[in-house]
């Protein structure tokens, strides 16, 4: 079976969970912005949870199918023309339509089986700055034809109503970063922070009050997380997301807790976002809650 | 030696201060020792000049788990055998088209522009890793005669294969990428190919050579 682009929307390209084990070659992890939706998405129409899928920005597409499908639609509300975070038959010839976000930024289309493209350095992922992976390494264009694997197991009806209110948290937890020493205390949680335009899946950069060090340092270029919040020279801070440059050498305030990375995948331009401090294992007892609640889904 | 929590998936281990060829080789045998024999739940390793980002899966493993796993290999790191250097010679057509900003070097470092091509060619240079974007080496090991600043405005597209001074450093685009480095040559040699495995040219501590073209 295929999958036809009748329109592509704004960016849409082929996710799975991410490229692991290669930033040692300078090629970050990449993968699903919003992992929460598409391992839902995935287990709803009885695929592994990492099956590629397509990950949809701002504005959906329109897609067209040659065969009958089961999809699912997961993610934020883009209008679709059928009920999301469910599985649903979508007929051969009939057009899944989807339109603008209507709140948050992405959302998934999984269909069962997955979507077949080659692995590239074993996933794949669409690494979009660096034209690796997914569909020829590239966001999808009009009449592009994408084949539908055949990997798949029994589809799954219920509906996680925790997992989608999770994404709409708007306060973001965040553990201390290597050089949070370096700035004062309440610089990052305390004021409310604005998503600019300038935002991508490689960083989002925020506005704000400037976050200034007590006293400016050097520091040496080193490895960064997905998810460590930067802080340039300017004093306005930068999530680093997952096509994230794999060294830098900005120093990092803070870093988001996995948890909470999915929500950063679901922030769009002039949102207004607030960090909140947890510690270490709080962060983790965070994620395996988190686990538990995707895990009962399969 | 020094572990730090830099998220809770990620434990920065600190081998040291500043950039040397000695902290150089320690951070490479770590990252060796690791990726021999990876304790459980280890994700990726990010190494740089003097440290080492160990990305773990904290589902699987937790923070003093891996820190345990990561201090025994470090116990070793001074016996594990310093590993035989590759040196990889990288052919570079230096000037004209190809190397659009080597006039500007010249008159920047106020050298010739043959004294240029010989200084950066005569260098011998070291990967010390690979970083900011696929297969992209951390030279160090240029003469500091050549250090010269950045352009004012980047360019919006810098070639594929194309060497370049930013500073005091100096490096090899291997995709074609925005850049402020001036760029001084080129080199047919492709430093980042999916054909290959591994898709880099370059590796963590090679040593590097650039042959001037005719």
């Amino acid at each position: 079976m295929n999958l036809r682009v009748v329109s592509p929307g704004f960016q849409t390209h082929v996710q799975d969970l991410g490229r692991f084990g290669y930033t040692g070659l300078g090629i970050s992890a990449s993968g699903a912005a919003d992992t929460i939706s598409l391992r839902a998405g995935n287990l709803l129409v009885g695929n592994p949870e990492n099956a590629p899928a397509l990950e949809m920005t701002l504005v959906g597409g329109a897609f067209e199918f040659d065969g009958d499908a089961v999809v699912a639609i997961t993610g934020s509300d883009f209008g679709a023309s059928v009920p999301a975070w469910r599985a649903v038959n979508c007929r051969a010839g009939e057009t899944l339509r989807l339109g603008a976000a209507r709140s948050g930024a992405r959302c998934y289309l999984c269909i069962q089986g997955g979507i077949d493209v080659p692995q590239v350095l074993g996933s794949a992922s669409t690494h979009l700055s660096s034209g690796i992976g997914g569909f020829e390494g590239r966001a999808l264009r009009k009449g592009d034809v994408l084949r539908i694997g055949m990997n798949s197991g029994p589809v799954q009806r219920k509906v996680p109503k925790l997992l989608p209110d999770t994404l709409s948290r708007k306060a973001l937890r965040v553990t201390p970063g290597l050089q949070a020493g370096w700035f004062p205390d309440a610089a990052l949680c305390g004021p409310t922070w604005r998503v600019t335009e300038e935002s991508s899946r490689m960083g989002l950069r925020l506005s704000g009050p400037r976050i200034l060090p007590h006293t400016p340092q050097e520091l040496l270029t080193e490895g960064v997380s997905v998810g460590a919040i930067q802080v340039p020279s300017g004093g306005q801070p930068i999530i680093l997301f997952v096509e994230h440059q794999t060294t830098g050498g900005y120093p990092k305030i803070a870093n988001v807790i996995s948890a909470d990375l999915p929500v950063v995948g679901q922030l769009r331009p002039r949102d207004e976002v607030r960090f909140e401090p947890v510690g270490f294992d709080e962060a983790r007892r965070l994620l395996l809650e988190q686990e538990e609640a995707i895990l009962a889904l399969a | 030696m020094q572990i730090r929590p830099a998220s809770d998936h990620s434990l920065l281990v600190v081998l040291g201060e500043g950039i040397s060829r000695e902290i150089h080789l320690r951070v490479l045998r770590l990252v060796q020792l690791l990726a021999g024999s990876p304790p459980p739940g280890l994700v990726d390793l990010h190494p740089a000049y003097a440290s080492v980002l160990v990305r773990f899966n904290p589902i699987v493993t937790s923070r003093d788990a891996l820190e345990r796993e990561v201090r025994e290999r470090v116990a070793d790191l001074d016996e594990a055998p310093a590993p035989e250097p590759r040196i990889v010679e990288i052919p570079v057509r230096y000037g004209g088209a190809e190397g659009p900003d080597l006039e500007d070097v010249a008159r920047l470092s106020e050298l010739s522009m043959e004294e240029v091509v010989r200084l950066h060619s005569e260098g011998d240079y070291l990967v010390y890793f690979l970083g900011f974007s696929p297969g992209f080496p951390y030279l160090g090991g240029m003469s500091p005669r050549l250090a010269v600043p950045r352009l004012e405005v980047p360019r919006s597209e810098t070639p594929a294969g194309s060497v370049a001074i930013g500073g005091s450093q100096t490096g090899v685009y291997p995709l074609k990428s925005p850049g402020g480095w001036r760029i001084v040559g080129r080199t047919p040699l492709s430093l980042f190919s999916l054909e290959r495995d591994p898709p880099v040219l370059l590796r963590m501590g090679d040593r590097v050579r650039f042959v001037p073209l005719p």
